[in-house]
């Protein structure tokens, strides 16, 4: 059936896309691509791993508040003129290239303030590009939570912040856990956006958040497989590997957990 | 009215969203002002980009300085966004719809979320996993197989990438409108003597066809603002337009990603605002292909209300 081999033109390039990067990056595997830095284009990750988390920690940092409190107003309070343009325009900021916010960020972080390839930048940017899925998601999370729980809530004298942190996000919280990982999965494998704000160490983080440039895993994937030498290659996969271990990791955790608590 | 601090601050937060939207279109048109004078409409309709003399004394054009001889043209690049963009919907729609439908009407209800889990999977494959998958497979298969020059980066391999990146988009929009058609109007048309082909070509396409096309305008507007897995493997041509299905292409996105260190060289800061404008028309045709979609799908649940 022409349909069959449809879903398996589909599913294919994912299969290989997976296997082609265990293989390559688990051959590239040793204990010092964790304990050493990268040094040109060789050594180890440890510089990159950390500068991923770092970047990842602190954009959660700034998105995880904004975005639930956003979704919070859009699903409580929003249900009117000002709360459809506000998801409007999130959505805008959701369909907006990764790059141009990228852009924006060096203009505005490292032109205009001066700061430099910097950690600050690079984690402001990130949470610019996870806050508009953190609030719908949470939206929609609260949304599921039935109104007579808010009645009753109300009815024993609640106030408004007991409402929502006592009884409905308590309610909603596998959905808005589920929307902090999936925002943490983007953070991991985003590239474009941290090339005009980032830029790149060989070093692990002295504690600056401007004026210091950081090292991500995703550099190395995209500039090192560009070298022609073998070494770079194998830390290209490797980093790949990571990269798309926690990304997959992560999504299909949520799915095979949102998809029990669904049919129980 | 009484003032309740909880809204209020929550509303805050809300409005920072919009706030960021905002300030991002404001601070590129700011930025880009001397750029978009000193360009013109040539912007738009000139084939090179060439940053000028960077070492030599900067001339004033129209009261802006810029190094002698640059020339700012993006037609190559929104070229190479529209082809590249317009072929991997050409690839990708066919199969998302055999996806889909072989989905929703050949595998049994217990494998199917297996299945539609791994077509979603490949939504989520970081663009730069791809961009690396491309170097590796994609680009040596076209230039051993395909290619007359033997060069595999370019635009074919752009469209490939960009079509896989987007098929989990339309697939899994359309698959959950096929499964949303009334089990009433399957079953009536089956009744009628309708082969399965014609129940589905005939009895629930048309219900969802609407769906399908916001889907597909949906994943055109993630291809045209895709960044990475272009830049990997398009090749990076740049002053010459396309020729062929193998000419090295750059679009809008892999283009401004690619170009930090040229930006940085100029002591005029011209390339900077000129790369600001670029990023400014990109930003314009993402907003006008989400907002179409966004368009479309609203206008499709009003069809399916009045159907039902």
């Amino acid at each position: 059936m022409a349909c069959g081999l449809a879903l398996l033109l589909v599913v294919f390039p994912l299969l290989d896309i997976v296997w082609v990067i265990t293989v390559n990056g688990l051959s590239a595997f040793s204990v010092k691509l964790f304990t050493t830095n990268t040094t040109g284009a060789s050594g180890g990750l440890r510089n990159a791993i950390e500068g991923t988390a770092l970047i990842t920690l602190f954009a959660m940092l700034i998105a995880v508040p904004m975005g639930i409190g956003a979704g919070i107003h859009l699903s409580e309070y929003g249900k009117n003129k000002t709360g459809s343009a506000i998801r409007f325009l999130s959505d805008v900021l959701t369909g907006t290239p990764s790059i141009v916010l990228g852009y924006f960020s060096y203009i505005i972080f490292i032109i205009s303030f001066g700061w430099g390839f910097s950690l600050a930048a690079a984690a402001i940017t990130i949470a610019i590009l996870i806050v508009p899925y953190l609030a719908r998601i949470t939206e929609l999370a609260l949304e599921q939570v039935p109104n007579t729980m808010r009645e009753a809530a109300y009815a024993l004298g609640a106030t408004d912040p007991t409402v929502v942190f006592k009884v409905i996000l308590p309610a909603a919280s596998s959905g808005v856990i589920t929307g902090a990982l999936l925002a943490l999965a983007i953070s991991v494998g985003e590239t474009a956006p941290l090339i005009y704000t980032a830029g790149w160490s060989n070093y692990t983080w002295d504690g600056r958040f401007t004026h210091s440039p950081v090292g991500y895993l995703t550099y190395v994937i995209w500039t090192f497989i560009d070298q022609p030498d073998a070494q770079s290659h194998a830390l290209a996969y490797a980093a790949a590997f990571l990269v798309m271990l926690v990304v997959l990791a992560i999504n299909i955790g949520v799915r095979l957990t949102v998809r029990r608590t669904k049919f129980v | 009215m009484k003032i309740r601090p909880f809204r209020l601050s929550v509303f805050a937060l809300s409005l920072l969203i919009p706030t960021a939207l905002c300030a991002v279109v404001l601070f590129l048109v700011i930025y880009s002002g001397q750029a978009i004078m000193f360009n013109g409409l040539h912007f738009l309709t000139d084939v090179n980009w060439n940053l000028g003399d960077m070492y030599d004394d900067p001339v004033t054009v129209h009261g802006v300085s810029v190094p002698g001889g640059a020339e700012y043209g993006i037609l190559v690049f929104i070229v190479g966004t529209l082809v590249s963009s317009g072929l991997a919907i050409l690839i990708a729609v066919p199969l998302s719809i055999g996806a889909a439908i072989f989905l929703s009407e050949a595998v049994p209800g217990k494998i199917r979320p297996v299945l539609s889990m791994l077509v979603e999977l490949i939504a989520v494959v970081p663009s730069v996993v791809f961009g690396l998958w491309g170097i590796a497979v994609l680009v040596p298969f076209i230039g051993h197989h395909l290619s007359p020059t033997g060069n595999g980066y370019g635009l074919l391999a752009s469209s490939i990438v960009l079509a896989l990146m987007i098929t989990p988009i339309i697939a899994s929009t359309l698959l959950d409108a096929l499964l949303q058609v009334p089990k009433e109007n399957r079953e009536s048309a089956f009744a009628l003597g309708a082969t399965h082909f014609e129940v589905v070509s005939k009895a629930m396409m048309p219900m969802v066809r609407a769906t399908l096309v916001g889907g597909i305008v949906l994943a055109l507007g993630r291809a045209l603002g895709e960044t990475m897995a272009v830049l990997m493997v398009s090749g990076g041509g740049i002053n010459i337009l396309p020729t062929s299905l193998f000419s090295p292409i750059s679009t809008i996105a892999s283009f401004v990603a690619g170009q930090l260190d040229s930006a940085e060289a100029d002591p005029t800061n011209m390339s900077v605002r000129a790369l600001s404008e670029v990023a400014l028309v990109l930003f314009l045709i993402t907003l006008a292909v989400n907002a179409s979609a966004k368009l479309l799908a609203s206008g499709a649940l009003n069809v399916r209300k009045r159907q039902s």
